[in-house]
């Protein structure tokens, strides 16, 4: 069974059209990647799964729940899905262990004593232990970043969505975040990403899916997608990528 | 080091000269700067102040709840919130639109003809109205906080699975007045001499005991000891503000020289 089914998303800012009918389903433990070039639509895509943006048609389905009747708490809609941003988004005025657990505390309602211990426990598996005490502004982009993920998967979410993460990392900092989302993949996390980083995604993806426009143009294994490309819009856009150094 | 001594040496006694040189002077010093009438009245000046610093923390207190509160409503968005956002934008232009001194008056002498209040001391009114002006002026500082909080964190509380009121609680408020903390002191200081204006009301507070103390003695002296106690009451507090915000300061822009 699927754990995340867009059917038909449609979604516009006045008159520009950024989703034009999308459809994606994604198993469970799938990882799945996003990409395409910068308003190809791909974060809109990821904003609206968490309901940060209204789909204007459509239909968004969480394990058979569709989040986009109105009638559903979103509140409790976006609690079941795990997010990490480009920019982090850390809590800069709450220390490591306080931005990890407050989910926990304020919406899944663990007592203090049990979530701090659990995401203790979480940033010592993930090497960030000597963190927990720190505030995040103390902390590199890559620490920060491993965090913010740290926060995302603290309250096993059915669905975890990776918005360019690596994107506003300096270059030897990527490998780290990397490795964590390696590790929440063998963990058997269930992902959908959009990235940059083609390499990557070609060892990690379990499915690559190209848009543009606003548009699913191809989809496919990442040999199917990154060896033999059929459409000519993702032969051109791989193409770029190639001069631009990224594969 | 120096130089700051010998301009300010310079600067203290021309000044000085100047003032003790004017034609006045010895009337000024006589009815200003009396020694016996200022001992004299320190006691019950001392006592009215105590007036004061009891109306200014309870002050204190009911405008950070009353002005978070209207910052709050006007932060919120949706058309079904526009009554309670549009009550919040007409109390803030009309309160801080009104001289404090007319909100004192209005307050102070119009609420209780209504005669529905018992009786109330005339302290409590003089608070009410501080409390009302302040609100306004509070609000409308924590909500540039607010405002200057970026979206994204919201984003952020909000995909965690927080509520808005949450949101606002523990993301948005205390990461917005952190960025007003000096705006805020400064307000504070400001308060802290304005909750003498409750004596027009007769409420007797410092400067109502050194009207009092001036009309007996026919001596102006007891506005000075008034003001000095008023002085010494705000400079902690204004030390503290210059201290913050030049912490402040330090912070935004690490090894500036300008």
């Amino acid at each position: 069974m699927s754990v995340l089914d867009v059917k038909n998303v449609r979604k516009a800012f006045g008159d520009h059209v950024v989703l034009d009918g999308i459809d994606l389903s994604i198993d469970q433990h799938e990882v799945v990647v996003l990409i395409g070039a910068s308003g190809s639509g791909k974060s809109t895509l990821l904003r609206t799964i968490n309901l940060i943006e209204r789909v204007d048609d459509g239909q968004i389905l969480l394990n058979g729940d569709d989040l986009t009747d109105p009638t559903v708490d979103q509140d409790a809609a976006r609690a079941r899905i795990g997010v990490v941003f480009q920019h982090f988004n850390l809590f800069p005025h709450l220390r490591v262990i306080d931005n990890v657990t407050l989910a926990a505390r304020k919406v899944h309602r663990a007592s203090k004593s049990e979530a701090y211990a659990r995401g203790t426990e979480l940033l010592e598996q993930l090497g960030l232990g000597a963190k927990a005490r720190e505030f995040p502004d103390r902390l590199s982009g890559g620490q920060q970043q491993r965090v913010a993920i740290v926060r995302a998967v603290m309250t096993d979410p059915e669905l975890l969505l990776l918005d360019e993460i690596t994107s506003a990392l300096d270059p030897q900092l990527v490998g780290e975040v990397l490795d964590l989302v390696r590790v929440l993949r063998d963990r058997g996390s269930t992902m959908l990403m959009a990235t940059h980083e083609m390499s990557f995604a070609r060892e990690v993806a379990d499915r690559i899916v190209f848009m543009k426009g606003g548009r699913i143009v191809e989809q496919g294994t990442p040999a199917q997608i990154l060896d033999t490309p059929q459409h000519p819009d993702t032969i051109a856009f791989l193409e770029r990528e190639r001069r631009g150094g990224a594969l | 080091m120096l130089i700051a001594l010998i301009s300010s040496v310079v600067f203290v006694v021309v000044v000085g000269w100047a003032i003790l040189s004017s034609p006045g002077w010895e009337d000024v010093r006589r009815s200003f700067f009396n020694v016996d009438v200022a001992l004299a009245s320190f006691p019950s000046v001392l006592a009215g102040l105590w007036v004061n610093i009891q109306v200014l923390i309870v002050a204190a207190i009911s405008v950070a709840i009353l002005g978070t509160t209207l910052a709050v409503l006007r932060s919120l968005r949706g058309p079904v919130f526009f009554p309670l956002r549009a009550l919040a934008t007409v109390y803030t232009d009309l309160f801080r639109g009104i001289p404090l001194l007319i909100v004192l008056y209005l307050v102070g002498f119009g609420l209780p003809a209504l005669g529905v209040f018992g009786r109330v001391p005339v302290v409590l009114w003089g608070t009410v109205a501080i409390v009302l002006t302040y609100s306004a002026y509070i609000a409308e500082v924590l909500r540039a906080g607010m405002e200057a909080v970026h979206p994204s964190q919201r984003v952020a509380a909000r995909s965690l699975g927080l509520t808005h009121g949450q949101t606002l609680r523990i993301v948005v408020i205390p990461q917005g007045v952190r960025k007003v903390v000096p705006a805020l002191m400064n307000d504070f200081v400001s308060m802290q001499k304005d909750v003498g204006l409750i004596s027009v009301l007769g409420a007797v507070d410092a400067v109502r005991a050194a009207q009092i103390a001036a009309a007996q003695s026919y001596n102006f002296t007891p506005y000075i000891v008034a003001a000095l106690l008023f002085v010494a009451m705000a400079l902690p507090m204004i030390r503290l503000t210059d201290y913050v915000s030049a912490r402040l300061a330090r912070r935004e822009q690490m090894g500036g020289v300008v």
